[in-house]
């Protein structure tokens, strides 16, 4: 049975150490740098686990709990990894009321994961989001950067289909 | 020269239906015939008829070619580019009349619009500076920095009678004035952009088609209160948005309209951008600023307010994206000019995001004071299917549902308010017979929910509480008294709450109570959901007549819970049925029916 993923051991590489503290050393004398800081570490790593919000705090010498409570107010900011294909399916109210609920629903049973888990193999992960802005397309979801409009629940099996 | 361009639709509506393989393939074989020389092909901001993308406008004839496919584009490029024939098969069918083709701006969807906060979206290139600049952009603040005091922009803003276009709809001159009146070493002038409410993307669209526009906006207010430095909040979920205004801010940059001695008047101004990171309450220019600042984007109290002490502590002024983009071209054409567009009190025009249960879904700009019938009937073509209209919902999670009744009603600022929705910033979800109200005020409280940042108790609690009574409801477990319970908790929710996102929340709740209170009642009597949308209130029943017994429903069955062998009519158990409507959809005869 598919379950989350919540116990990935961390495995940053010292590349990705490196670009991280090149980032840190690029903004850290501009005003209000951390937040921006923040949001590259997330694209080096993927992710912002605790080991990460770690170095952030030594290098900027700024405590763990601010860091901590930034990663976990904005949605935006993971401390979970996410799979290789990011599902994000939009509940904005134009999307709602064309039925994307129904889309959601169909992902959670196709994929046996919920708002905000990632598949067992690390191929999946499930989010909702609040309007991509495509709404004339509505309802729409997004694997990646790749968009998808105009679904009826009957599409997803195929749409997944092809990133297996 | 070229003879012929191509505007593609660049925007992210038509990006994501495709149009940057339609560029492509445009290219390739514009070159195939020949023709790169003669016609050039320009990526565009949005159109505003989203639902008809991708799009594309061949000048100088503007014949507006909708839904276009790649397969397509050979013989557009074959026979209109080459042999100067319109495919007419291609054409939006609404520009085809028996008389001919029929110009753009004649169609219902683009008539009765008015463009100014728009009115580049769509024409020029974005990522080109001199394109805005052909199109008069950079004039205005060239006439604030050499004509103008401070005093006199502010002047002209005041007597334009220009208001936010964000939600509240505060008078944009005002707010200038008292950032002015302070004095401080350092001001800022900030650009919220970082537009939560699901369902509008006015700001997108400006961002993504006229970003020098903004810019040039947020300039003229650097002038006007005295701040050398600005910052535009975006959410990092429009990433063609953000690229766009890196482009435009460097370009700017490289021309010397931003940076050091604009024009040689010895102003300076730079501008940054700041990205969100997923919070709706950083919409709130308290939590915005906090946001800036690399904290937690939690409100605070005010007074102080911003233009007292701000970002950093600083005298700050925070304007919307569609509020910047009006400021130039009425500096350009003179606060009468603006002034005599609109209401008496709502000034000017309004850009609104049609979407949900409407044929024409985009953005359109119409003068204040456009009825709800004209931008629902005529320019968004009406409900699909045949279905009959049941409520417009504006001003997102914050505001209300406009029912039939009020049809007729002049949009603008105050009417808005009065009917107990508000004007928001602007988004306008039409919802048919089959959305149920009781359902539309849990998908928004559910929002508020998951977005209130918990700093106040009456937030993070009371919309808590108010969902858990919604959900009740709609599972046809709640009595009477959770009703009043529910109305007594949406009062003390807006008196008692922090900031807007608060003091708004229970907006959706009020107005389907005040306008659709039968669905509610009929939910907690009856435990009936009258638009059969609440699924624990709903049973799937087969009507013995119809069925042929052709057991294609048993068959697609999820649970096997229809019951009945080959010609004979099936029936549903109950007990085993999860409502998942597969039976309805496949059914042949229309026998399945839910109630």
């Amino acid at each position: 049975m598919a379950c989350k993923k919540d116990s990935v051991p961390f495995g940053g590489t010292p590349e990705q150490e490196l670009a991280l503290k090149k980032v840190i050393a690029e903004l850290k004398d501009t005003k209000s740098p951390l937040m921006p800081i923040m949001q590259q570490a997330q694209e080096i790593y993927g992710y912002l686990p605790i080991e990460v919000q770690t170095m952030i705090s030594d290098e900027m010498d700024i405590p763990l709990e601010k860091i901590y409570g930034i990663a976990t107010f904005y949605s935006m900011f993971s401390l979970q990894p996410k799979g290789k294909y990011q599902i994000s399916v939009c509940l904005g109210t134009a999307c709602y009321v064309k039925g994307s609920g129904t889309i959601f629903s169909k992902l959670e049973e196709l994929l046996g994961i919920t708002n905000g888990e990632c598949t067992p193999d690390g191929r999946f992960s499930l989010d909702s989001c609040r309007c991509v802005g495509a709404c004339g397309l509505a309802p729409v979801m997004m694997i990646n950067d790749e968009v998808y409009g105009r679904l009826v629940p009957e599409d997803i099996p195929g749409i997944l289909a092809k990133y297996k | 020269m070229y003879r012929s361009h191509v505007l593609v639709c660049g925007g992210t509506g038509c990006t994501s239906s495709g149009s940057q393989q339609i560029m492509e393939t445009l290219k390739v074989e514009i070159e195939k015939a020949g023709l790169q020389d003669e016609v050039s092909v320009v990526q565009t901001g949005c159109h505003g008829l989203c639902a008809l993308g991708p799009i594309m406008i061949v000048y100088p004839d503007a014949s507006f070619y909708s839904m276009v496919k790649v397969e397509d584009i050979p013989e557009i490029v074959q026979e209109h580019l080459l042999k100067g024939r319109v495919v007419t098969r291609l054409l939006y069918d609404e520009t085809v009349t028996p008389s001919g083709v029929k110009a753009l701006i004649d169609t219902d969807f683009y008539k009765k619009q008015h463009r100014i906060a728009l009115r580049n979206c769509g024409i020029i290139n974005p990522e080109v500076i001199d394109e805005y600049i052909g199109t008069g952009g950079y004039e205005a603040l060239g006439k604030v920095l050499t004509e103008m005091t401070p005093d006199d922009v502010i002047q002209c803003l005041l007597d334009s009678g220009l208001r936010g276009r964000g939600g509240a709809g505060f008078p944009t001159g005002l707010k200038w004035k008292f950032a002015k009146q302070n004095d401080a070493d350092q001001k800022y002038v900030c650009c919220n952009a970082d537009e939560g409410d699901p369902g509008a993307f006015m700001d997108r669209s400006v961002l993504e088609g006229d970003p020098h526009a903004v810019l040039e906006a947020m300039a003229i207010a650097g002038y006007a209160i005295g701040a050398t430095q600005g910052y535009i909040y975006v959410r990092a979920e429009y990433p063609i948005a953000v690229q766009r205004l890196k482009i435009a801010i460097d370009q700017a940059r490289e021309y010397g309209l931003l940076g050091k001695d604009i024009f040689g008047t010895g102003f300076d101004f730079d501008i940054d951008i700041r990205l969100g990171a997923g919070a709706f309450v950083c919409g709130e220019e308290t939590a915005l600023m906090t946001s800036i600042e690399s904290n937690r984007g939690e409100p605070r109290p005010r007074p102080p307010f911003p233009a007292v002490k701000g970002l950093f502590g600083k005298p700050t002024i925070l304007n919307n994206v569609e509020t910047y983009a009006n400021i130039p071209q009425i500096i350009l054409n003179g606060a009468e000019w603006f002034a005599s567009m609109g209401t008496e009190k709502s000034k000017g025009t309004k850009v609104f995001a049609l979407g949900g249960k409407i044929n024409n879904t985009g953005l359109v700009e119409i003068p204040m004071g456009t009825t709800l019938r004209e931008v629902i009937e005529e320019i968004g073509g009406g409900i699909p299917g045949g279905k009959k209209f049941k409520a417009a919902q504006t001003g997102g999670p914050s505001g209300g549902c406009i029912p039939a009744e009020h049809f007729d009603i002049p949009i603008d600022y105050d009417n808005l308010l009065s009917i107990g929705s508000m004007m928001g910033s602007g988004g306008l979800i039409v919802m048919d017979e089959t959305d149920c109200m009781v359902d539309i005020a849990k998908f928004f409280l559910e929002f508020t929910v998951e977005e209130s940042c918990g700093k106040c108790t009456p937030c993070r609690i009371g919309t808590r509480r108010m969902l858990e009574i919604l959900t009740k409801i709609t599972k046809g477990q709640a009595t009477m008294e959770d009703l009043d319970k529910l109305e007594e908790l949406c009062y003390y929710i807006k008196d008692n709450s922090l900031c807007g996102l608060g003091q708004t929340a229970p907006n959706p709740v009020l107005s389907t109570l005040r306008f659709f209170r039968d669905e509610y009642e009929a939910h907690i009597k009856e435990k009936r959901c009258p638009a059969g949308v609440c699924k624990a209130l709903l049973s799937y029943h087969i009507d013995p007549d119809k069925c042929k017994g052709c057991t294609l429903c048993a068959r697609n069955c999820p649970n096997n819970a229809i019951i009945g062998s080959v010609k004979n009519p099936h029936i549903i158990d109950a007990d085993k049925c999860i409502k998942c409507g597969a039976c309805m959809e496949k059914c042949k005869f229309g026998a399945i029916y839910k109630q």
